[in-house]
């Protein structure tokens, strides 16, 4: 038997019409989904991973109602997203990251108890909800403080426990644990592991390819508005077994320095991370192939400190997809029309 | 799949109180803690009524201070109805919560008219205090008609106040900048109503305008219920116009969702 779908969505698009001037009217139009189509099983922990302005956000706002898709068709426990928002709306919780989205200058309790009469939690249940909430996300005994007073790491806790409030069946996460501190962002993926222990079907987007890694059931990585790879953790990352990967701790890379190492002919991909004065430099090379000797050549001059080989993982995966995207998109770009 | 099982399918008239009494009580809370707010809700009643108080003895009208003074407490009530219906939609952006207040599965109508309300209760303090500054500044008697009859029409024209509220306040979720356009049309509207002058000494042909206002017959039910006259007929029509206003609230709440939800509009600062 097929298992029950909590999350459809079917070939969705949004494209964003953008005017602008007062007497010469411009017209911008940007493309934000193409045709993105994934189903999420009851659940399951399912996430959404890409790069800034890949679509996340907006597939993520298709399906919680709050923008009608451009074209195509999304079901939530099989509620049109388009024909019946309400129903959607009773069954979903949906928390984004950072540190907008709460009534700062009231206290958490204030900010719970209002929510909870929005989103329709019986008055019986709504003190030992909201107290069974504090209690999960560790802010018990700080309910009566203003939330101008929290940290972001406990604002982020209070949009989680607000957004549990109606027990939501599905719950999506849009980037919870932005700019949130390691240990708070550990407490959350505990918390979020917990949810979907229980039973709650969880979309979850995130920049961080270790939170998917460590919770996801299966990932969709989507880049220029389209869905690039699919498939569990593991499976993600036999898109790179073939290649290993060559990390090195350099001093003032530069545009011409990437261009240069890229062109290596055992380079399959490369990706930069700035790591305070120094940056990383990620080389996802043919398995096998060593091109320590050739990287120090392009990189002579500059001060080069630690260099590691290691295997490669889900991140390495999702930048081979994304990388591979990006080249996709520039040759569509270049090819004669 | 279990149902989520507190969700309360329907919206009685348990959740509806529960609703206007728990969001009023929410943004009443949230408004007084705003410095800003408070240090407003301090100067323009006084400003309001010096500007009443010079304007009506200076047109030789001295015998009319307490309407003069009615009339500018009922600019300061609309001022904040106004300024708090648009103001409100935008906060909510500010504050990233609009999406929240949208995403939750209640009509958005019953979570913008507890907003709306607020803004009229903040609004009612600003008579209080107009009539209040009145007398101890100017020395301008309290000798109401009849007092019973003018507190009822001061709530009849604080409900009528809150829908024309209400029904900017639904047009502000699709706008971008809806505090500026409620700014511009605060007194546009006082004028229309007849809220410091007469609409008698506007041009004639605004007067259709304001029959259709209810603002203006919500005025027009407290100044003579300060001053003595016909009180009913302004009432009865500042709850009908009111109720129509609720309507069309309704209806233009619908479509700008609907057109918001299309246009991406929800979360613009």
């Amino acid at each position: 038997m097929r298992p029950m779908l909590a999350i459809e969505a079917l070939d969705l698009s949004r494209v964003f019409h953008v005017r602008s001037g007062w007497l010469r009217t411009r017209r911008t139009e940007t493309i934000a989904a193409r045709g993105i189509s994934f189903e999420v099983r009851s659940g399951e922990l399912f996430g959404l991973l890409g790069p800034n302005g890949a679509g996340k956000t907006t597939t993520i706002k298709m399906l919680n109602t709050l923008l009608l898709p451009t074209s195509g068709t999304a079901r939530v426990l099989g509620h049109d997203v388009v024909r019946d928002p309400m129903a959607v709306r009773r069954r979903i919780g949906y928390v984004f990251g950072g540190d907008r989205g709460l009534y700062d200058r009231l206290t958490a309790l204030d900010n719970l108890r209002y929510f909870s009469e929005l989103y329709g939690v019986d008055p019986r249940e709504q003190r030992s909800r909201i107290a069974e909430l504090l209690e999960l996300v560790g802010l018990a005994g700080r309910e009566k403080e203003r939330v101008e007073g929290y940290s972001r790491g406990m604002r982020q806790r209070l949009h989680i426990a607000r957004g549990l409030l109606n027990r939501p069946s599905v719950l999506f996460l849009d980037e919870p644990s932005i700019g949130v501190d390691p240990v708070a962002a550990r407490d959350l993926r505990r918390t979020i592991a917990e949810l979907a222990d229980a039973g709650t079907t969880v979309l979850l987007t995130t920049h961080y390819m270790a939170e998917a890694d460590e919770l996801c059931d299966r990932i969709a990585v989507i880049a220029g508005g389209r869905i690039r790879a699919s498939g569990t953790p593991a499976e993600l990352k036999t898109r790179v077994r073939s290649r290993d990967v060559l990390e090195l701790e350099v001093y003032g890379v530069d545009d011409t320095h990437v261009t240069r190492l890229r062109d290596l002919p055992s380079v399959r991909d490369i990706a930069v991370e700035e790591r305070g004065q120094a940056q990383l430099v990620i080389l996802q090379v043919d398995q096998g192939a060593d091109p320590r000797r050739d990287a120090l050549d392009v990189l002579d001059g500059l001060r080069v400190g630690r260099i590691v080989n290691r295997e490669p993982t889900l991140e390495d995966a999702y930048v081979a997809i994304v990388e591979e995207a990006a080249r996709s998109a520039a040759g569509s770009v270049r090819a004669p029309a | 799949m279990s149902e989520p099982r507190p969700y309360v399918e329907r919206v009685g008239p348990y959740r509806f109180l529960r609703l206007m009494a728990i969001g009023v009580r929410t943004h009443v809370l949230y408004m007084s803690r705003s410095p800003l707010q408070l240090g407003e809700a301090v100067v323009t009643p006084v400003v309001f009524a010096t500007l009443a108080f010079y304007l009506f003895r200076a047109g030789g009208q001295g015998d009319q201070l307490l309407q003069a003074s009615v009339g500018a407490g009922l600019m300061g009530t609309w001022s904040s109805v106004l300024s708090g219906s648009g103001a409100a939609v935008q906060n909510q952006r500010w504050l990233g919560t609009m999406e929240t207040l949208v995403a939750a599965p209640t009509p958005l109508v019953l979570t913008l008219l507890p907003i709306t309300v607020s803004t009229a209760l903040v609004g009612s303090y600003s008579m209080a205090a107009t009539l209040l500054w009145g007398v101890v500044l100017f020395g301008v008697p309290l000798t109401f008609a009849d007092p019973l009859i003018f507190v009822v029409a001061l709530l009849v024209c604080l409900l009528a106040l809150g829908v024309v509220g209400l029904l900017l306040a639904s047009t502000f979720v699709f706008l971008r900048n809806a505090n500026a356009l409620a700014n511009s049309l605060t007194y546009p509207i006082a004028m229309l109503s007849g809220m410091l002058v007469p609409i008698s000494v506007l041009p004639e042909w605004t007067r259709p305008i304001s029959w259709v206002l209810p603002t203006e017959w919500g005025t027009r039910a407290v100044t003579t219920a300060a001053g003595g006259g016909e009180v009913i007929l302004p009432m009865v029509m500042a709850a009908v116009l009111g109720a129509v206003y609720v309507i069309l609230a309704l209806l233009a709440l619908a479509h700008v969702q609907d057109r918001a939800r299309r246009a991406a509009t929800l979360s613009l600062v």
